[in-house]
């Protein structure tokens, strides 16, 4: 395998019944990069994540994540990735400290190296006199930029972001970004499943999915050539509408 | 029959949600609410159609008071609120048919109304709303906002969660709605979406930044933004955070936008300093603010 690419997917199709959901997709992340996966809802993004993090079995094709194998080595994937979502990141009823050995505990981290971890990621993100607080009641674009920093604790390969800041505010977004390039340019590979395309003018290369099938891919400003459009928003619009 | 309010102002125990807020929403106007989560927008959406009183200041909604004359709101006002609040167990017909009898109206009397959005949800009438995808769920609360044929609608960040494609289809329904007379007032976290609107309001931490119309707003950009691009974004922040003339530093999707703190900016200087800081295919060029621009700059 190329050490380079850290995410290697070739035919990979899923059915639920007659249904299609994800269609022969092929495709590579390499080392570093920052990876946009869009589609509208429903086009097969989720189905398609699932499959990369080991949660859910291909029907057929192949994949291979941070060096393992989906069909075979779901189980190592789990270990050597990081994941975070809208959604679902901290508890809210577990205080910044406590999701910080939590999760690091989850992660197989010995309590020596939770305790640096902790350390480093509340004096980089400032957050020692909040530490002790509750994460319920800490602004959204704080909890964001925590629950990234603990999707990173155990040094993964490759993280996954899940729509990761809808909502926030302009600013924090862009601090939140500039972690994600910090993290890319430490090596650490960053895949990004959005449908706000702003975000995706982001990452130094997008695929989008149509009906379960990628139908475009290559950096932003490639396909805003190629679709004779302004901004990504357009190229959607177009891939989409047909 | 708009929107008037005058200084509100709304507390939970220590956190100040609105703060002595002040604006109007003409007749017929499709006037936008723009900001993050936290900004203040459900809570003046509550404030104005009734569900929440405020701690001081007045309201006014298609001209009535929205404390003494509450109920003549509710028959006047229709309300999609962020979180999708319809009866999950009841079919999509079923759903309808109950906010129209709420209202003493029926599906037929107002049909026109509704039309173009309910024809592309109605081959599903029989489906329970719980099990109808996120673009359907948002025409189904829409169609029941409007069921009584409101004079004014309240939209709570309807298009979060939503797919450009959905998206672009909700403004264009909107468009659609204000060209039959109806006023409306709509919340985003989308700056992208305020150029839709005929007017916005920028707003954060419970303050109203600034109102105007969109393009106003964009041209009151006190600077010249410049679009740079080298080929280590990382490394590009740092150094531009790093220099010492940056007015702003903010990555805007594949450019970093850069405002100098100084009048006689020099390009070929700035140029200079990014290739001694080893950045190289340094591309450098004038652009036009947006509106996140101008929230930026407004809430720094």
């Amino acid at each position: 395998m190329n050490t380079n690419k850290v995410i290697q997917v070739g035919g990979l199709t899923k059915m639920f019944g007659d249904f299609t959901a994800v269609n022969t997709i092929t495709f590579d992340v390499e080392k570093g990069e920052i990876f946009g996966f869009l589609g509208a809802n429903g086009a097969g993004k989720t189905t398609a994540m699932k499959m990369l993090i080991g949660i859910s079995k291909p029907t057929s094709g192949n994949a291979n994540v941070a060096g393992f194998d989906v069909f075979t080595n779901a189980e190592d994937i789990k270990k050597n990735i990081g994941y975070m979502s809208q959604k679902f990141a901290l508890y809210d009823d577990l205080t910044v400290k406590e999701n910080i050995t939590f999760f690091g505990g989850i992660y197989g981290l010995s309590r020596a190296k939770i305790k640096k971890k902790s350390k480093e990621l509340i004096d980089e993100l400032g957050l020692k006199d909040v530490a002790g607080h509750l994460v319920g009641s800490l602004p959204l674009g704080w909890k964001q930029k925590i629950s990234f920093s603990v999707a990173l604790l155990h040094e993964p390969k490759i993280v996954f972001l899940d729509e990761p800041t809808g909502g926030v505010d302009p600013i924090t977004r862009r601090q939140f970004w500039e972690m994600i390039y910090k993290a890319a340019d430490e090596g650490t590979t960053v895949f990004v499943t959005t449908h706000y395309m702003d975000e995706a003018e982001y990452c130094h290369r997008v695929s989008i999915m149509v009906n379960g099938k990628i139908e475009a891919l290559d950096t932003p400003k490639k396909l805003k050539e190629q679709f004779k459009a302004e901004n990504m928003n357009e190229v959607f619009l177009k891939l989409a509408r047909g | 029959m708009g929107i008037s309010v005058s200084n509100i102002s709304k507390s939970y125990k220590k956190v100040k949600a609105l703060q002595d807020i002040s604006f109007k929403v003409k007749p017929n106007e499709l006037f936008g609410l723009i900001g993050p989560d936290g900004a203040g927008k459900t809570t003046l959406f509550r404030i104005l159609t009734t569900l929440l009183v405020a701690d001081k200041g007045t309201a006014n909604v298609a001209g009535f008071d929205v404390v003494d004359d509450y109920k003549k709101i509710r028959n006047n006002v229709g309300y999609m609120p962020g979180k999708f609040s319809l009866y999950q167990d009841l079919t999509v017909e079923e759903n309808l048919n109950f906010f129209a009898t709420i209202f003493g109206t029926t599906i037929q009397e107002n049909y026109e109304l509704i039309k173009d959005i309910y024809v592309q949800i109605e081959p599903f009438k029989d489906r329970r709303a719980g099990k109808l995808s996120g673009g359907m769920k948002q025409k189904l609360a829409l169609s029941c906002a409007l069921i009584h044929k409101p004079k004014v609608l309240f939209l709570d960040e309807p298009t979060t969660g939503v797919d450009p494609v959905s998206r672009k289809e909700f403004w264009e329904m909107l468009k659609r709605l204000q060209q039959k007379g109806i006023t409306i007032l709509v919340s985003t976290p989308y700056m992208d979406e305020a150029a839709l609107c005929d007017r916005i309001a920028l707003i954060q931490d419970g303050e109203i930044l600034e109102i105007d119309t969109p393009k106003a707003i964009v041209k009151h950009y006190p600077k010249q933004i410049y679009n740079v691009r080298a080929n280590n974004m990382y490394q590009l922040i740092n150094s531009l955070n790093a220099y010492k003339f940056n007015h702003s530093v903010y990555p805007f999707g594949e450019f970093v936008h850069y405002t100098d703190n100084r009048t006689d900016f020099n390009l070929k200087e700035l140029k200079m300093y990014l290739e001694s800081k080893k950045l190289s295919n340094i591309e450098i060029e004038k652009t036009e603010a947006t509106i996140e621009d101008t929230f930026m700059e407004l809430a720094k």
